[in-house]
């Protein structure tokens, strides 16, 4: 088992979901991060302009058996990149263990 | 009789719009700071249509209309009595636009207003205590006694000064008081850097704003509207129409020139420019046509504009724009009346600018020395870290928004 932790553009959203499903990979949670990087976003409120390195992304997390682990790394470097900084990392970490609480599962069983 | 009922059901509706305007007032100012100091934006508004309305009711509406100026005379300082008089109010023949309670309600709205002015101007950092009760005592005493100048046949009257509904008499004491006291309280915390520039703190609701934007025009209708103090076709109509005439002007200018300045299309100061329009057509809306409507208006805008930036420049902080809009736009919609429309002259415009003096100076002594004895008695900011963490939970023990 690995867990695959991909940060992605918002934009890349629907688009790396899509090919996730495509490669059968049909359950992972994400949620919206904030980075600090060396790209800097140009705003302006009532006048003022001030610059913000903070960086907008949305990180998905997704537990895969070892036999799934370069489909998934496939369709999340395919379908997310445009090609421009800033399209984002994917990190592979080894899973010691997982559990299905409903019935108590063990390992692959528990999320396949 | 028919007249009268005519009348005073227009002027029953324009008090509750001017009401309504407490709401817009409360959503501007919450959406233009952050989400920390909610509850504080919302108890303080509510703290001032409360008060005021009491307020008005036992000294404010009998100062500002005191019959005889029994106390200094020449219509400087009259007083008759305190709260209000049964006996005249069930005199039908008090007035042919309004009934007695009709007339207080509605001067009650009005008077609530100008301390909803100085509660956007210093949102975020000052005291709960202290604002209410500098609050107090700038709507309880400084309002009506401006007002008794001009409204209750003081000596500006006398002198010729005209303001249809309010530039000065309303938006400008709420604006000049609004300016002393940010002065005095200093600015949010990181508002400015080490450099003394300023920084931007974003609001947090921007569609409320727009709301409350909305709001206080539509309350507006009420505020010239029934400042006509009848239904007369003639003169009601044409107020409607050069008041929403100069709020869209205003917008569009302020819009225009905060593009051209900035290079961005900025909400904020269109919202912003809409109110100038609004507060800079108030004192002569019944004297213009439209087209001195749309001018009056656009300048108002430009003027919202440029005063943002000053006072970002004199490191005064106003979160939402009070000053710009109140102060600033009020003064200008004051002096255009001796500049366009019907009464227009070099000699109404230099009363006007007598007026506009006279005015700032007794506001700006009055909430200076106001302002100074609150600030020595229980202080005026909250510490640092009550800042920091928020007014909400720091005044107030709670928030405005639980997650789920």
């Amino acid at each position: 088992m690995k867990k695959i932790e991909a940060i992605i553009r918002k934009s890349k959203f629907d688009e790396v979901v899509n090919a996730l499903h495509d490669a059968e990979v049909y359950f992972f949670s994400y949620w919206d991060v904030t980075g600090v990087g060396n790209e800097k976003i140009g705003k302006v409120y009532r006048g003022i302009s001030y610059s913000t390195k903070d960086i907008q992304r949305r990180c998905l997390s997704i537990i895969v058996s070892d036999s799934f682990v370069n489909k998934t790394v496939d369709a999340i470097l395919k379908s997310g990149a445009t090609g421009n900084v800033g399209d984002g990392k994917i990190f592979v970490y080894p899973c010691e263990e997982a559990y299905r609480i409903r019935t108590g599962e063990k390992g692959n069983k528990s999320f396949n | 009789m028919e007249l009268l009922t005519t009348n005073n059901v227009w002027m029953m509706l324009c008090a509750a719009l001017v009401f309504f305007m407490h709401l817009g007032f409360s959503f501007l100012e919450i959406g233009l700071t952050r989400q920390k100091n909610t509850i504080n934006i919302l108890f303080k508004n509510f703290f001032i249509i409360t008060m005021g309305i009491i307020v008005y009711c036992l000294v404010g509406f009998n100062l500002m209309y005191p019959g005889s100026f029994n106390i200094i005379g020449n219509g400087i300082l009259g007083f008759a009595g305190l709260g209000l008089d049964s006996a005249a109010a069930s005199d039908l023949a008090y007035n042919e636009g309004y009934t007695y309670w009709t007339d207080f309600l509605f001067q009650a709205m009005f008077a609530a207003t100008a301390g909803t002015i100085i509660s956007g101007a210093v949102a975020e950092r000052i005291k709960i205590n202290s604002f209410m009760l500098i609050v107090f005592i700038y709507v309880g005493l400084v309002y009506p006694v401006v007002g008794s100048w001009q409204w209750g046949s003081g000596f500006l009257y006398s002198l010729g000064f005209y303001d249809f509904a309010g530039s000065t008499l309303v938006h400008s004491v709420g604006g000049w008081g609004a300016l002393i006291i940010i002065y005095l309280l200093g600015a949010r915390k990181g508002k400015f850097d080490s450099n003394g520039n300023a920084v931007a703190i974003p609001g947090s609701n921007i569609p409320l704003s727009a709301a409350g934007v909305l709001i206080l025009w539509l309350g507006w209708f009420g505020f010239n509207g029934g400042s006509v103090l009848s239904a007369d076709p003639t003169n009601t109509s044409l107020v409607l129409v050069t008041t929403c005439l100069a709020a869209a002007a205003g917008g569009i200018s302020a819009a225009f020139v905060s593009n051209l300045l900035y290079k961005n299309l900025d909400i904020t100061m269109f919202m912003n420019g809409v109110l100038g329009g609004l507060v800079g057509i108030t004192a002569g809306a019944d004297q213009m046509g439209p087209t001195e409507a749309i001018i009056i208006g656009a300048i108002g805008g430009v003027i919202v504009v440029l005063g943002i930036a000053l006072l970002d420049k004199c490191k005064l902080d106003d979160p939402v724009g009070a000053i710009p809009v109140h102060l600033f736009a009020g003064i200008w919609g004051t002096l255009a009346v001796g500049i366009f429309g019907d009464s227009a002259s070099f000699d109404q415009f230099m009363i006007q600018l007598a007026s506009v003096g006279i005015v700032g100076l007794f506001c700006v002594f009055g909430a200076t020395l106001i302002t100074l004895l609150v600030k020595s008695i229980i202080g005026l900011r909250v510490s640092e870290e009550e800042e920091e963490a928020g007014l909400d939970i720091a005044e107030h023990g709670t928030k405005a928004y639980f997650s789920s």
